[in-house]
């Protein structure tokens, strides 16, 4: 038993983190929210040199083929660094989903091109105000055409292909929609550096992925692979919250003294490091079961899931009380880490889906 | 990383069940199933003898102690292989209550400071658990404010006088020594004229008073000093160095008591699998679920992190004060727990009796017993300023007895 990651694995890390505190600063993240580009693209560029965005992609696919370990720490990294860059979607999900139930001659074609960053992919779910159930899937594919709309698709602005969640005549399935001819519209989210886009789909020619009918099962396996990764994103974001609240509280002065010495704001900080130390330890058994395909990978992957939710979303929100005034700010960054905080949060179901996931995956539950 | 057993480690695991199989009291697995929070059935057995037995067997197989050197009644384990003992000792493991406080607190302090003479005589008996230690640290005054204690050591020729009155004494009636803290210079900041001593609680003066507590049961004691002689041979570090060494007791004592801490998952989740409510069965009910997996994420994230601490262990780190979260956490899930427990079964969530409301009881005896987890061994509060300070490096609290001399210290007498 190890329950830590390798050297190897942290020279990764390490080599990850520096490169995105010198290309990825906050200025950068600034700018994307603040509509000066849509994303980040040198900065996906350069992590493509690094290979980053096929870290776990087999090397038969052009990818790197390391495994999931070090995927999370980037993801831990990207999560700290709030890079404006699609690489959740297009790695976590649509790699994912097409990695796991594309044909060989699915693989050969798309993976390659989402390894080396020169595609982007998303994943297309939602299609109205309330969560997606499957019962309520309306976007629909018929004789390999996909017609429907779907309202929050992030990175849909600069994605080329997304994987979509429709419904068939056997059943719900998962489709790879190439986006050249969809029409695309720019929706407003609380984290505007997302590329949200709501996509229209009109007869727009689409590949199956895997059996049709499978659609929902295969989703949720999707869901569960990329919850732990987007756990490490929100561990990551929550870490650096915390640093910044604690920075802050050592200086800030008010009745004489550092705000950091009055308990009130001591005890608000230790619970933010508690919650983030258990959503931490729950991140790393899940990165294992991952990694190793472990029977009780839906529990521990809704378990990193359902820590990390609450460690992301107090740290996000206490730093900006920690912050006073200057926290509710836009020149000041709390509010950046508040809004992604809140979409990763969501991005998957939010925390009540996760919740009930947790209790069905758990051993001896009644269903 | 690899959370599956080693080579090694499985044949490890192998050796150490097929031992507790063969000799595990499995009389007891039943009664032990059934203890609620807080004690230790044994049927119609004495808890204190029977935990004396299932230690001595270990001892006696090289089982008890186990990460301890061979010399001094160990078997030189690794942190690891605790890891994996602890798992496959399971349900009996609750037999070891008695003996946490001398093993996993006394026998650390003594360990780093008693002489090779005193660890060879004295820790094997603690590891066979033949004989018992307390730890004679909180006094009426203050538990919390720990350097401002009061009772005083003075020398005389080779020999120290004791007078004073410790209190909150786990285990003091039945424990056959005791590690005590004393102030020896009252002239002197507080933290700075303290000293550490190591008795027999059988001394002539020591007199122990058991304390009923407020859930019935009586684990503490106070115990008073009066010319209570000890040889300055059982002196456990150098005088008034009494403060440093505690807090290697501390420390340990916060990853003994926080450690494998129970939780209280297992037995709100034995209760809502069967719990009918007006709704239809509780386990359906969308608030018992969210409940109940916030409650799983934070037993299985406190495993994880004893995982984890174990793993820096067997690194060669030491443990630090991040440690402290075990206990924070596990005491307000379990206060939580079973007030939810208790809304949830109405008025029948107050029954104590185990022969009515067989596993349900446990619930209820964890309701009156999880409020003194929040302040046994550092409350609550005093945790979060350990987090805070120590592990976050934020400023010290404001503190109105800095750089007075501990006779100069405003109490509640002097106010
Ligand atoms: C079941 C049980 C077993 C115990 N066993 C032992 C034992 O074997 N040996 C032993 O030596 N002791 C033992 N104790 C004593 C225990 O360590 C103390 O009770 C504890 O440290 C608190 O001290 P106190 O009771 O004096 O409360 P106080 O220190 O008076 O605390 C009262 C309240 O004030 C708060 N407070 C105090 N200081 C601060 C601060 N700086 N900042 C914020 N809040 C503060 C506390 O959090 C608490 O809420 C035991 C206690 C219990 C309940």
């Amino acid at each position: 038993m190890n329950f830590d990651f390798s050297s190897e694995h942290r020279m990764i890390q390490e080599q990850v983190q520096r490169f995105l505190s010198d290309q990825s600063p906050l200025s950068v993240h600034r700018a994307v929210m603040e509509g000066e580009q849509l994303q980040a693209s040198s900065v996906w560029k350069g992590m493509a040199e690094m290979g980053l965005q096929g870290t776990a992609i087999p090397e038969a696919y052009g990818g790197v083929g390391a495994g999931y370990l070090p995927l999370c720490l980037v993801a831990q990294e990207l999560g700290a660094a709030l890079a404006p860059v699609p690489f959740s979607s297009s790695v976590y999900l649509a790699s994912e989903a097409i990695g796991l139930y594309g044909s060989d001659a699915q693989k050969e074609n798309w993976l390659p091109k989402l390894a080396n960053g020169e595609l982007i992919g998303t994943f297309a779910v939602a299609e109205n105000l309330a969560e997606i159930t499957e019962s309520h899937v309306s976007t629909a594919v018929k004789d390999g055409a996909l017609n429907g709309t779907k309202l929050v698709v992030p990175h849909g602005l600069v994605a080329d292909i997304a994987v979509v969640l429709a419904s068939s005549a056997d059943g719900l399935c998962l489709v790879v929609a190439p986006l050249d001819g969809v029409a695309r519209k720019p929706v407003d989210v609380i984290d505007p550096t997302l590329a949200a886009a709501t996509l229209d789909f009109e007869n727009t020619p689409v590949e199956m992925l895997g059996a049709q009918g499978k659609g929902w099962s295969q989703f949720e396996t999707v869901l569960h692979r990329a919850a732990v990764l987007f756990a490490f994103e929100q561990i990551g974001g929550a870490s650096r919250a915390l640093d910044m609240a604690v920075d802050y509280a050592k200086d800030r002065f008010a009745f004489g003294r550092p705000i950091g010495s009055f308990q009130a704001l001591k005890h608000m900080m230790a619970d933010m490091y508690v919650a983030l130390k258990l959503a931490e330890s729950n991140a790393y058994y899940a990165a294992w079961a991952l990694e190793n395909n472990a029977p009780d990978l839906h529990l521990a992957a809704a378990t990193a899931r359902v820590s990390a939710t609450q460690a992301s979303q107090l740290c996000a929100r206490d730093n900006i009380q920690v912050h006073g005034g200057m926290g509710f700010t836009w020149a000041y960054d709390c509010h950046l880490f508040y809004r992604r905080a809140n979409y990763l949060s969501v991005a998957l179901g939010g925390l009540n889906r996760w919740e009930d996931r947790l209790i069905e995956a758990l051993p001896g539950a009644a269903a | 990383m690899d959370f599956t057993d080693t080579q090694d480690e499985a044949a490890f695991r192998q050796t150490a069940k097929q031992w507790i199989e063969a000799n595990a009291p499995v009389h007891l697995a039943e009664p032990l199933t059934q203890s609620g929070f807080g004690s230790t059935r044994t049927g119609d057995l004495d808890p204190i003898a029977e935990a004396k037995r299932w230690q001595k067997t270990k001892a006696d197989a090289g089982w008890a102690c186990i990460q301890w050197p061979e010399a001094y009644g160990g078997r030189g384990a690794s942190p690891i292989e605790q890891v994996i003992w602890n798992q496959e000792e399971g349900i009996y493991s609750k037999l070891t209550g008695t003996f946490i406080i001398g093993q996993g607190m006394c026998a650390p302090t003594l360990m780093a400071y008693a002489s090779e003479d005193q660890k060879r005589h004295y820790l094997p008996k603690l590891a066979s658990g033949e004989e018992i230690w307390c730890q004679l640290f909180s006094e009426p005054q203050g538990g919390s404010d720990l350097a401002g204690l009061r009772t005083r050591a003075e020398k005389d020729g080779d020999q120290w006088v004791i007078n004073g009155q410790k209190i909150w004494t786990s285990g003091a009636h039945y424990s056959d020594y005791g590690i005590l803290i004393t102030r020896t210079d009252p002239e002197v900041a507080k933290h700075r004229g303290l000293t550490m001593f190591f008795l027999d609680m059988r001394s002539e003066g020591v007199e122990i008073r058991p304390i009923k507590q407020a859930n019935g049961d009586s684990g503490f004691n106070e115990v008073f000093f009066t010319d209570v002689r000890i040889p300055d041979s059982q002196r456990l570090g150098g005088i008034g160095e009494g403060w440093k060494v505690a807090l290697t007791t501390l420390m340990n004592e916060r990853l003994a008591i926080g450690g494998g801490i129970s939780t209280g998952f297992p037995e709100i989740k034995a209760l809502v699998d069967t719990l009918p409510l007006a709704s239809g069965q509780a386990i359906d009910d969308p608030a018992v679920r969210s409940k109940l997996a916030d409650w799983y994420a934070k037993s299985a994230g406190l495993k994880n992190t004893g995982a984890r601490a174990m793993s820096a262990l067997s690194k060669g780190e030491i443990p630090g004060p991040e440690n402290s979260i075990g206990k924070l956490v596990a005491g307000g899930m379990m206060q939580d727990i079973a007030k939810f427990a208790l809304d949830l079964q109405g008025l029948g969530g107050l029954v104590t009796d185990p022969e009515i409301a067989r596993s349900q009881a446990q619930l209820q005896a964890m309701l009156m017993r999880s409020p003194a987890v929040r302040i046994e061994g550092g409350t609550d509060q005093i945790l979060r300023n350990i987090i805070a300070e120590r592990v976050l490096g934020l400023p010290e609290d404001m503190r109105a007895d800095k750089g007075l001399a501990f006779n100069q210290i405003p109490t509640s007498e002097s106010k």
